[in-house]
C-alpha cells in the first residue's frame, strides 16, 4: 500500500481508542505491523494481519506478528464467522476491487469493523476538479489517474449511504482535517480529509 | 585466495563438524513401529552446531528432505568440496544462527546416510535387511528423532524447521509432540502427498523394481539397481525444477554439438543434465532406501491419524501459543502454494498464530535449497521473535 507507513500516523490513536483491551483484532492491509504491534503491546489484544507486500510481511515477522501474505479477500476467507471482535481496514477501502464484498466479509469475520478512508468530497478536491478540470491530487492521494491504486474513491456521504444499503449500523464517526487533527463534525463532507467509521451489522 | 578471504569464508561457516551417532531401542526393547512391526537397535546419524544454552531453550531441529542427510552445514574435512546441504541457512550469523541456537539434524530412519535403514545389517541374520526391513512411516522417523532429542537432554525444541518431506515431518512433530515444540516452520511442503506426487513416486519406484539388478531388494552382495535408481532420480529431478528454470537453464540447446546427430545419444543439454544427476545420485543413495522413504511419504496423512479425516480437527492438538511460519514458492508445482495454504487454513481455524509467506521464485521446488533473501529474512526474523517470546 503506497500510503501504508504514513497512514498510521494519521489515524493510529483514533483507531486504538475504538479497540477494547484483550480483544481479538484483525488488521487488513496491516503494512509493517506498527499498529498491530501497538495494539498488542498497549492493549494486550490478540492480533492478526493480512498484507500483500512481502517486504512488509517480513517487518511484521520481525515484530513477532502472525500475518497472512496475500490479498484481503483471500485473507478474510481463512477466518470463521465472528472470530474477531474488530476488523480494521485503514486507508485501503478505496483501493479494493470489490468494496461491498470486503465490507460483508469484514462483518462476517468480525463483530465490528473500523474503516478509514481519504474523503474525496473535501473542498480542495472539489475545487481542483472545478478549476483545473483535471483529476484531483492531494497529499493523501498523490497519484496520477493512470497509475493510482485508488480505484474506488468515495466521499463521506457515499460511505454513509453505502453502509446503510449494506445493512450496517454506524456506531461512531471520527473526522480528521487536512492537518491530521481531529475536527468537530460540521460540514464534514466538505472539511474532512480523512474519515474513520466504526460499524456493526444492523 | 588471500588469507583474509579465507578467514571471512570460515567466519561465515560453522567450520569443521564431526558426524555423530546415537543408538537406542536395542532388543529386547525394540522400537514399535506404526505398522505394528518392530525395529531395533536403531542408530541415528546426527550432527549438532552451536551450543545448547543453560536452560536448554535454544534448540532448533532441522529435518531433511527425501534424499538429504544429517550434514546440514560446515565440512567434515578441509578437503570437502562442498559444505552441508543447507549451509546457506545454518551457521554463525546465518538465518538459523549457530551463535544463538543449538542446531540438530539427524538422518531419518530408513535412510542410507548413517542411520538404520534397509542397507543396514539385520542383527537376526547378519546380512543387510534389504526388503526384510520393516515399513517405517514419517511418524516413526519423528519418534526416532524425539528419542535423539531426549538423549541430548532437551525437553522442548525452540523450533522444528524443514522443507519438502522435512516440512511434512515438521507437521508431524507438532502433532505428535505438541508440548515439545514452541514453533514450527514447514517450507515447500504439504500436509499430505497429492495424487500427482504419489504418481511420480510410483514411477520412480517402478523404475527401481523393474531393474533386473534389484532382485527383490537383495542386491547388496552384487550389482545395485543403478539404472533404475538413476531413472527414478531423473524423474524426480524434473519435479524439483520449474518449466521456467529449465527453459532458462537449457532451452533447446544441444550438448557439445551444433547439429543433430540423428541417434539416441545425448543430444540436448537437458538430457545431459538429467543423466548427470542420475549418475551422481547412484553413487550416494541406496535404491531400497529410496523405495522405503517415498512409500513413507505417500502413506503420510495426519488427517486420518489425528483428525478423523480433517486437518482442522488434527491441529486441535496443538498448544494455542505454538507459533508457525509456513513458506511456499510461487513456481513450486510439486508442493504448490495451495497445499501450504491448506495447512495455514487448518491452523488458523484453530487460532494458532500462523504467518504465511509465498516467496516469488522461478526455481520450482528446489527454491528452498537456494539462496533467497526473502526466505532467509523470514526465517531469521521468525526465529528471533520466537527466541524473544511474548506476543500472541
Amino acid at each position: 500500500m503506497t500510503n501504508g507507513v504514513r497512514r498510521r500516523r494519521v489515524d493510529y490513536e483514533l483507531i486504538e481508542e475504538m479497540i477494547a483491551p484483550g480483544s481479538r483484532v484483525l488488521d487488513l492491509g496491516c503494512g509493517d505491523g506498527a499498529l498491530l504491534q501497538e495494539l498488542v503491546e498497549q492493549k494486550n489484544v490478540v492480533g492478526r494481519g493480512v498484507e500483500i507486500n512481502d517486504q512488509r510481511v517480513l517487518e511484521c515477522v520481525d515484530r513477532g506478528l502472525a500475518v497472512f501474505h496475500g490479498d484481503l479477500i483471500e485473507g478474510l476467507s481463512y477466518y470463521g464467522d465472528q472470530s474477531f471482535d474488530t476488523v480494521i481496514l485503514s486507508q485501503t477501502l478505496q483501493q479494493t476491487l470489490d468494496p461491498r464484498k470486503v465490507l460483508r466479509e469484514m462483518l462476517r469475520v468480525g463483530k465490528r469493523a473500523i474503516i478509514s478512508f481519504p474523503n474525496f468530497g473535501h473542498w480542495s478536491i472539489r475545487l481542483q476538479l472545478v478549476f483545473t478540470g483535471r483529476m484531483p491530487r492531494t497529499r493523501h492521494l498523490p497519484h496520477q489517474w493512470y497509475d493510482t491504486p485508488n480505484v474506488h474513491l468515495l466521499t463521506v456521504r457515499d460511505f454513509r449511504e453505502f453502509a446503510g444499503k449494506e445493512g450496517t449500523r454506524i456506531l461512531r464517526e471520527v473526522f480528521l482535517n487536512l492537518g491530521g487533527r481531529r475536527m468537530i463534525p460540521l460540514l464534514e463532507n466538505w472539511r474532512a480529509s480523512t474519515a474513520i467509521f466504526l460499524l456493526e451489522k444492523a | 585466495m588471500s588469507i583474509d578471504d579465507d578467514v571471512e569464508i570460515r567466519g561465515q561457516s560453522v567450520g569443521l563438524v564431526e558426524p555423530q551417532s546415537f543408538t537406542f531401542a536395542a532388543p529386547p526393547e525394540p522400537m514399535l513401529l506404526e505398522s505394528g512391526e518392530t525395529l531395533g537397535p536403531v542408530t541415528l546419524a546426527y550432527e549438532t552446531y552451536g551450543r545448547l544454552n543453560d536452560d536448554r531453550s535454544n534448540a532448533v531441529l532441522v529435518v531433511h528432505a527425501l534424499t538429504g542427510d544429517a550434514h546440514v552445514a560446515g565440512r567434515h574435512s578441509d578437503d570437502d568440496r562442498k559444505p552441508g546441504w543447507w549451509d546457506l541457512m545454518v551457521g554463525p550469523a546465518k538465518p538459523i544462527d549457530t551463535d544463538k541456537y543449538f542446531v540438530i539434524c539427524s538422518n531419518i530412519v530408513g535412510g542410507c546416510k548413517g542411520s538404520t535403514g534397509p542397507g543396514s545389517t539385520n542383527p537376526a541374520t547378519g546380512k543387510p535387511y534389504a526388503t526384510d526391513f520393516p515399513m517405517v512411516t514419517l511418524g516413526d522417523m519423528v519418534r526416532a528423532q524425539a528419542a535423539l532429542v531426549d538423549h541430548l537432554g532437551i525437553e522442548r525444541l525452540m523450533s522444528v524447521v524443514g522443507g519438502s518431506m522435512g516440512g511434512m515431518q515438521v507437521i508431524e512433530w507438532a502433532l505428535a509432540y505438541p508440548d515439545r515444540v514452541a514453533s514450527i516452520v514447514p517450507i515447500a511442503a504439504a500436509a499430505r502427498q497429492s495424487a500427482q506426487n504419489i504418481a511420480f513416486d510410483e514411477v520412480g519406484r517402478q523404475a527401481i523394481m523393474k531393474d533386473p539388478n534389484w532382485n527383490d531388494g537383495h542386491y547388496y552382495d552384487g550389482q545395485a539397481p543403478a539404472s533404475g535408481l538413476a531413472i527414478a532420480r531423473m524423474i524426480a529431478h524434473i519435479t524439483y525444477l520449474s518449466e521456467h528454470s529449465m527453459r532458462e537453464k537449457f532451452g533447446r540447446r544441444l550438448q557439445d554439438k551444433d547439429a543433430y546427430g540423428y541417434d539416441f545419444g545425448t543430444e540436448f543439454q537437458v538430457e545431459s543434465y538429467l543423466r548427470y544427476q542420475g549418475d551422481a545420485f547412484i553413487k550416494r543413495f541406496d535404491a531400497n532406501s529410496y523405495l522405503y522413504i517415498t512409500r513413507a511419504m505417500d502413506y503420510y496423512d495426519p488427517t486420518t491419524r489425528y483428525g478423523g479425516g480433517s486437518l482442522v480437527a488434527a491441529f486441535e492438538r496443538l498448544r494455542p501459543e505454538t507459533r508457525v511460519l509456513v513458506i511456499s514458492f510461487t513456481s513450486d508445482w510439486l508442493y504448490p502454494t495451495a497445499e501450504s495454504k491448506e495447512i495455514v487454513r487448518a491452523l488458523k481455524a484453530n487460532g494458532i498464530p500462523t504467518t504465511f509467506l509465498e516467496v516469488p521464485s522461478n526455481y520450482g521446488h528446489d527454491a528452498f535449497l537456494l539462496p533467497n533473501d526473502l526466505m532467509e529474512s523470514a526465517i531469521r526474523g521468525f526465529l528471533a521473535a520466537v527466541a524473544k517470546g511474548g506476543r500472541r
